[in-house]
């Protein structure tokens, strides 16, 4: 039994669970390669998350009402969390945190393009909730079958909460074509510049894109770019139709013959730049993103320091029996009864519950 | 002192009790300087959304794993004991309840 072991029989046992849709887990032996490119995935998926807090992050404050920014607070904060799940699954590989956040800052791993777009007016933010997330939606709905199981299990959960953050950018924008002329024109003007970054989120086109039949051999890509860009336009047009905008494009037309959208030619050369780093806000969003691990080091360290010296101390905080046994709960709940309670607290109060109260009604 | 200050915090395990009457399940892990803090992390992590009633954290160093390459020798043992399931035994139809 022991020769089971080996890396051939591996490869056999990674292959036939690939061909029979069952998901590769942490500690199953695996490709270097498979390994390599799932890391670089989900990093560069991690990045786009907590990069895509700033655009939307810098209306916080100057959201027109509590509503509005209770819901601005919520969403952003998801977009966090889904940061965090992700290289909580990227850690399953073997990569480390710490070390993506370096690579990120100094620039040796990407994130999605859209990102680096500024947000001029609030018609914006509900723009990035319509398209950005809606293109992300289509991205991320097919990746809940990634065969690496901890990323699966990330983007279902991602999903979940995806479809709150289109559906309150459509509702803001509804309320805004509502309104003035000089809101409608607003809305017009976001449109006009989100819509053609939210088609180059989906990548280049399958002609230039030379890793795409390898990842789909391996179940962690499972449609082509262009095949996803067309789902997009499809749903967005009836969705521009009902808000009333126009989306910028001439050649933007239903071909009864293909029963698909045509669409104009996209600026493949944008993409490019923006992707090499010379976008319109490539340097302001990696800059932000380096000042924030900067001032928030001596927070950790201060953190860690703590940690430290209550372990030295014999801190009750740190018991083992807190996790141990069929008591845990109890000692758990016991012991932390004040963070227990303000948890169910915080949830409930406040700017986090009419978010949430909203999405349930929605 | 300064030399014990990790930068790195550990890594924990996060469990999350769905509702009363279901277990804890594994929902993902965290980085925290310690329990008390993973606590916190974890709830605004996996409970953004009345997703859980409780939460518990382990240190990622203190699982111990059953690794896929014993999966033989290790689960093999009970597959071949086929009358530990009920419909290894015959029982006419006519017979109810049972
Ligand atoms: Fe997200
Ligand atoms: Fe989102």
């Amino acid at each position: 039994m022991s020769d089971q072991l080996v890396g051939a029989t591996g490869e056999r046992v990674f292959t036939a669970t690939i061909e029979k849709d069952q998901r590769i887990e942490p500690r199953d032996w695996m490709p270097d390669a498979y390994r390599k490119t799932m890391i670089r995935q989900i990093a560069q998926h991690a990045h786009s998350e907590i990069i895509g807090m700033q655009p939307e992050g810098a209306w916080i404050t100057r959201a027109p009402s509590l509503r509005r920014k209770a819901i601005l607070l919520a969403k952003v904060q998801d977009e966090a969390g889904h940061g965090l799940y992700l290289y909580s699954a990227a850690e399953t590989l073997g990569a480390d945190r710490g070390d993506l956040t370096r690579r990120l800052i100094e620039g040796r791993q990407k994130y999605s393009s859209i990102f680096n777009y500024p947000t001029l007016t609030f018609a914006d933010v509900g723009v990035i909730g319509w398209l950005v997330d809606g293109a992300a939606i289509c991205n991320q709905v097919p990746l809940c079958r990634s065969s690496y199981g901890p990323y699966a299990r990330a983007m279902i959960r991602i999903c979940k909460e995806e479809s709150f953050h289109q559906r309150q950018g459509y509702e803001l924008l509804m309320t805004m074509m509502r309104g003035t002329e000089g809101q409608r024109e607003m809305v017009q003007d976001a449109v006009n510049r989100w819509w053609w970054p939210s088609l180059m989120m989906f990548g280049p086109p399958d002609t230039e894109s030379p890793n795409t039949a390898q990842s789909m051999a391996w179940k962690i890509k499972r449609h082509t770019n262009d095949e996803l860009r067309q789902r997009f336009v499809d749903m967005s047009v009836p969705q521009a139709e009902a808000l009333g905008v126009t989306l910028p494009d001439p050649d933007l037309r239903w071909n009864g013959v293909r029963e698909h959208y045509d669409f104009g030619e996209i600026d493949w050369s944008e993409l490019k730049r923006v992707i090499s780093g010379d976008g319109p806000m490539n340097a302001e969003r990696i800059a932000h993103r380096r000042r924030a691990d900067e001032e928030g080091a001596w927070v950790r360290d201060a953190a860690a320091a703590h940690a430290a010296k209550k372990r030295r101390d014999g801190g009750a905080v740190d018991a083992p029996e807190d996790v141990r046994g069929p008591a845990a709960e109890t000692m758990a709940e016991k012991r932390h009864g004040g963070v227990a309670h303000s948890a169910g607290g915080e949830r409930h109060g406040g700017a986090v519950f009419s978010a949430g109260e909203e999405r349930e009604g929605a | 002192m300064s030399g014990e200050i990790k930068h790195e915090w550990p890594l924990f395990e996060v469990f999350v009790r769905a509702k009363r009457g279901l277990n804890h399940v594994h929902v993902g892990s965290l980085r925290a300087a310690d329990h008390e803090m993973a606590l916190h992390h974890a709830r605004d992590l996996y409970t953004r959304r009345n997703e859980g009633v409780s939460i518990w954290v382990v240190r990622s160093d203190d699982v111990v794993a059953s690794g896929p390459d014993e999966k033989d020798a290790f689960f093999a043992p009970s597959g071949d004991k086929v009358y530990r399931h009920p419909t290894y035994y015959a029982i006419p139809d006519s017979v109810p309840h049972i």
